[in-house]
């Protein structure tokens, strides 16, 4: 629909000349689209590295929760009278 | 994205979508050339900003030498790419013009077309020279230097190309019958708004990936505890973090 449209649209004439200009606008517009694609897959990369450093933090909140707990059990059992 | 650079993206979008559609729905049909004019005002904007770019990338280059700061180097690198890109486009479009309008897609007796080729092609040599230097303080003190020399060239190039006598290639501003109507002027300078609006745009959006990669770098770093490896992250590992804007 839109495309017929913009065929019938004067401004657009699809003769000889019309298809240059065409093809130039529409080289431009795929370098762009290009150009934000390969963009996307760096910012796609960015936040698979940021998704991993959130493990690798999580994970090494864990391990410091871990050692904390274990030390505490170790004083609290330093602590209790042996029978 | 902050908000700076949505707003940016946004004019951006707004000022080229309304370039365009002046083209096509209020730009007059040229009496010369007729509808294949149009790509004026594409081809037109995109050379004048791609050059541009390039003297702006010295600009940062000479300020990098002088305060030895990373962010005008990565300014600098990101200008040149960006405008490598233009300049890729505005061959492809130069080229298309040429073919509709001349019969052929490249005219090596046109200084204005051979000139140009000379810029893109000097600039095409940035990223080997810059990569074959593995240490990265010595890495953007030869890209800097080479930006400079490069971006001096691009005036005296014009110049060179504006006195030569050789005048197949239309002149765009300066013509015998006294230049462009006020019509084409007005959309002319919509279009090279929306290009340079874009060039800018594309240019912060890639420093701000850059900052991010390098943060991340050194967030990664931190938290394995490791030493940076040499080479690591390129342009984005030298932006000192929080300052490239």
């Amino acid at each position: 629909m839109a495309l017929a449209t913009l065929a019938q649209t004067p401004a657009v004439p699809l003769d000889e000349a019309g298809q240059y200009v065409a093809g130039a606008y529409i080289v431009f517009v795929v370098l762009l689209v290009v150009y934000v694609g390969l963009m996307a897959a760096k910012l796609g990369r960015i936040s698979r590295d940021l998704e991993e450093l959130a493990v690798i933090a999580e994970s090494k909140e864990h391990d410091s929760r871990q050692q904390t707990a274990d030390s505490g059990t170790g004083r609290e059992a330093a602590r209790e009278p042996v029978a | 994205m902050n908000l700076s650079l949505r707003a940016l993206a946004i004019a951006t979008a707004v000022l080229i979508g309304a370039g365009f559609a002046l083209v096509f729905f209020h730009a007059p049909i040229d009496a010369d050339q007729g509808f294949i004019q149009k790509i004026f005002y594409l081809h037109v904007p995109l050379a004048i900003v791609a050059l541009i770019g390039f003297v702006v990338a010295a600009v940062h280059a000479i300020r990098h030498l002088r305060s030895g700061d990373p962010i005008h180097d990565a300014r600098s690198y990101v200008s040149i790419h960006t405008s490598v890109i233009f300049g890729v486009a505005v061959l492809i479009t130069g080229a298309i013009w040429a073919k509709a309008s001349w019969g052929q897609w490249w005219v090596w007796d046109e200084p204005t077309l051979v000139s140009f080729l000379i810029v893109f092609l000097l600039y095409a040599t940035y990223y080997p020279l810059r990569y074959a230097i593995p240490d990265r303080e010595r890495q953007a003190r030869y890209a800097s230097v080479f930006a400079i020399t490069a971006g001096a060239f691009v005036p005296l190039n014009f110049m060179a190309v504006r006195a030569a006598e050789s005048l197949v290639h239309p002149r765009t501003f300066a013509t015998a019958d006294g230049g462009l109507p006020s019509e084409v002027w007005l959309v002319f300078l919509v279009c090279l708004a929306g290009i340079a609006a874009l060039w800018w745009t594309l240019v912060r959006f890639e420093l701000t990936a850059k900052r991010t990669s390098a943060q991340i770098s050194r967030l990664r770093r931190a938290l394995e505890g490791g030493a940076p490896s040499p080479g690591s992250g390129g342009v984005a590992a030298r932006i000192a973090p929080g300052v490239a804007r």
